[in-house]
């Protein structure tokens, strides 16, 4: 028996049947990519959420309104205006005769120490720094807000609990009052905290501040790229243009590509065994922090130059060749101008991992604790991952949103690095 | 004049005295070539090719390939698909030394002078025997900095306005200047296809060579366009020698006096276009002329 043409199911039909199905396997894997995407956007928006919560308040600062009595036999008693003299003064007893008059009530020993611990230790600096630069202000009386201690800062930023009893809390009832008494006569408030920008760090956390790790940071990133960027275009150049295709060039190529995963740390020892112990460099140096940097994202600049130098295309080349031009100056005049924005994108790329590296510079001891922002490549100075390392670790209450507003600040440092990559990947793309 | 004409198949006989551009036997019978058909001499030659061989690796692309180049001639090399006429021409002024595989042995000399000496240095060579590619290159620079690049390098000018004045001739003389004297700074790669290969041919002349190789300069441009440029070819030959491999049957008897006809990586035969082209001596070139295979 012979099946007729009509009993044979046609094509269409049989793809018909399928097609329902087929949809649905791609449906379904369209919505697992959705949902793997959306789990990692929500993710990401609760650490950011997380991080610039818990951060924020550091950008500002409680500040106490005093009146300053500029007493001359305090400041000044041989009325001689010597800077020695000057620089040398009590300017503490100005605050603590401030905040005497403004409580005349409080008498007793331990209840004196809870009122003079309301202000901040850097206010007397503050003073000093006033009466250095202008010497005119002796004599005076002068309002002035000055920095409020940390414990203070928290109860104002509301991260002191008023609730819980009184032998729990940090801050007696006392002071609690007086600070009650200040917001009601507007004589304490939160103000921009350009210290946190600008100063160095300090065992003090109302008065420590990212300005020597940033500073630290910008010097061992600016070492790094002098260094690496010409090594790295160098290499890349050489290897892909006028190096001979033999087995040691093969096996620079897997080394190379290799270096690319090694732990940082490692590079830390090195640096730690060659730089600092046989060459003697500087401890805590960016010069030193640099040179480790260098050593980690070469392996990254390099193999971004050769991607870049094999997308030139090889008319170009031959064009250049056809004409005259020497291998060198086909390459010079040619190749690399056009495949420099790609070499570029990878070097940013590679600076900004190096700005978020931590291992290799604990190794060199860039994690001292250092108050002053340093001046040269060849300062001590720490950097910032690391400054947010030890804050990290401090326990006092007030580090910990410092401690968040460091990572914000290092985060968009490193948003603003990428985001110059891809707008000169977007900028240089197909230009010919 | 020297010529050398079919004999019995599988053997070479040739009087004494007279090159046999002859070729190793062979045993198929159907490939019997027994050296090149017609005169490939020239009157006078600005470049002689003798017996050239070229390997990519271990596989024999040119076999024993003899050729003279004369002076100020438009010479066209044609053929089927991979019968190596653009590897023959890109020996002519060692671009094959590009590719790492390749390997040419034979005697080529430019004016009596052999451009494969060991320790001959290739930049001036091709200053003086330039090059033009199939698809349109121009430097992703201004049209001005294109043609000028080659007098830069290799240091032909001593002023500005030395450099402008050869700028402007060449574009003249690629038939271009009109078409782009108010926009010279624009990227060349801005240009039409015709308008790029004419550039391209502005750039080679701007050095001021000799010879000028072509390999298929009109496969990737449209009639109009390849038309201006079969006109350029014309008004080059007084000045330049010119050596095209071209595709085209049609383009090579518009443009040359001369033509050769490649098989396999061997030239079959050579002799004045006009001849080839009415009456060829060779069963190989009549089949191919005729279209029989491509």
């Amino acid at each position: 028996m012979n099946k007729s043409a009509v009993d044979q199911p046609r094509t269409i039909d049989r793809v018909n049947a399928s097609l329902k199905q087929r949809y649905n396997r791609e449906r379904r894997f369209r919505w697992f990519g959705l949902g793997a995407v959306l789990l990692g956007l929500l993710f990401v928006g609760l650490m950011f959420l997380n991080i610039i919560g818990n951060g924020y308040g550091a950008f500002q600062q409680t500040r106490m309104l005093l009146e300053i009595d500029y007493h001359p036999e305090v400041i000044d008693p041989a009325g001689e205006r010597d800077p020695a003299t000057l620089s040398s003064a009590n300017y503490a007893a100005l605050v603590k005769s401030a905040l005497r008059t403004r409580y005349p009530d409080v008498a007793e020993r331990r209840e004196k120490r809870e009122l003079y611990g309301m202000v901040s230790s850097g206010a007397a600096l503050l003073l000093r720094a006033r009466v250095m630069a202008d010497p005119g202000l002796i004599g005076t009386r002068q309002s002035i807000w000055l920095p409020a201690d940390d414990d203070i800062d928290m109860l104002i930023k509301g991260h002191i609990d008023r609730k819980v009893p009184e032998s729990e809390r940090r801050l007696s009832d006392r002071v609690i009052g007086w600070v009650e008494q200040l917001e009601s006569t507007g004589a304490i408030e939160r103000q921009f905290n350009l210290t946190f920008l600008t100063g160095g760090d300090s065992r003090e956390p109302e008065l420590a501040g990212i300005g020597g790790a940033v500073m630290g940071s910008l010097y061992t990133l600016l070492v790094t790229l002098l260094l690496s960027f010409p090594i790295g275009v160098a290499a890349a150049l050489y290897l892909e243009e006028f190096a001979p295709r033999n087995r040691w060039t093969d096996l620079v190529e897997v080394n190379i590509n290799n270096l690319a995963a090694v732990p940082s740390i490692v590079f830390g020892l090195l640096g730690l065994a060659v730089f600092i112990n046989f060459f003697g460099l500087p401890r805590s140096a960016p010069l030193v922090g640099g040179m480790v940097l260098t050593l980690m994202t070469l392996p990254t600049i390099i193999i971004a130059s050769r991607a870049a130098l094999k997308s030139v295309p090889p008319s170009i080349r031959e064009a250049a060749l056809g004409i005259g031009a020497s291998r060198m100056q086909m390459v010079f005049h040619h190749v690399l101008p056009l495949a420099m924005p790609g070499m570029l994108t990878g070097t940013i790329i590679g600076m900004a991992q190096a700005l978020g590296e931590t291992a290799p510079l604990l190794m060199i001891g860039m994690v001292a604790f250092i108050v002053d922002i340093p001046g040269s490549a060849l300062d001590p100075s720490t950097v910032l991952p690391v400054q947010i390392f030890l804050w990290a670790d401090s326990p006092e209450r007030a580090f910990m949103e410092k401690t968040s507003a460091a990572i914000m600040v290092l985060l968009g440092f490193l948003i603003l690095m990428n985001l110059i990559a891809v707008i000169l990947r977007k900028r240089f793309e197909r230009r010919w | 004049m020297l010529s050398v004409t079919p004999d019995t198949m599988g053997s070479v006989t040739a009087p004494t005295g007279v090159i046999a551009a002859g070729f190793s036997p062979v045993v198929d019978e159907s490939r019997a070539i027994n050296g090149t058909v017609g005169d490939i001499t020239a009157r006078d030659p600005r470049m002689t090719a003798r017996h050239v061989h070229v390997y990519y690796g271990d596989k024999l692309a040119i076999n024993n390939v003899s050729l003279d180049i004369g002076k100020n001639e438009v010479i066209a090399m044609i053929g089927p698909s991979g019968c190596g006429k653009s590897t023959f021409l890109r020996c002519l002024n060692r671009m094959n030394d590009t590719i790492d595989t390749c390997r040419v042995e034979g005697e080529i000399k430019l004016d009596a002078q052999d451009i494969y000496a060991s320790g001959l240095d290739v930049v001036p060579l091709r200053a003086q025997v330039g090059m033009v590619f199939q698809k349109p290159n121009p430097f992703p620079k201004s049209i001005y900095d294109n043609v000028a690049y080659g007098p830069r390098i290799h240091g032909l000018t001593g002023s500005k306005s030395e450099l402008d004045g050869i700028v402007e001739q060449s574009l003249q003389k690629a038939g271009l200047w009109d078409e782009v004297k108010d926009r010279l700074d624009d990227v060349g790669t801005g240009l039409s296809g015709g308008q790029q290969q004419r550039l391209c041919i502005a750039r080679t002349i701007a050095v001021a060579p000799e010879v000028i190789l072509m390999d298929e300069p009109c496969s990737a441009l449209d009639p109009i366009a390849t038309a201006r440029v079969e006109e350029l070819i014309d008004e080059l030959r007084e000045q330049y020698t010119i050596a095209i491999v071209t595709h085209s049957m049609q383009q090579a008897a518009r443009v040359s006096q001369r033509t050769a006809y490649f098989h396999l990586g061997e030239l079959v035969e050579v002799g004045n276009t006009d001849d080839i082209f009415t009456n060829p001596r060779h069963r190989l070139t009549e089949d191919y002329i005729t279209g029989r295979f491509g």
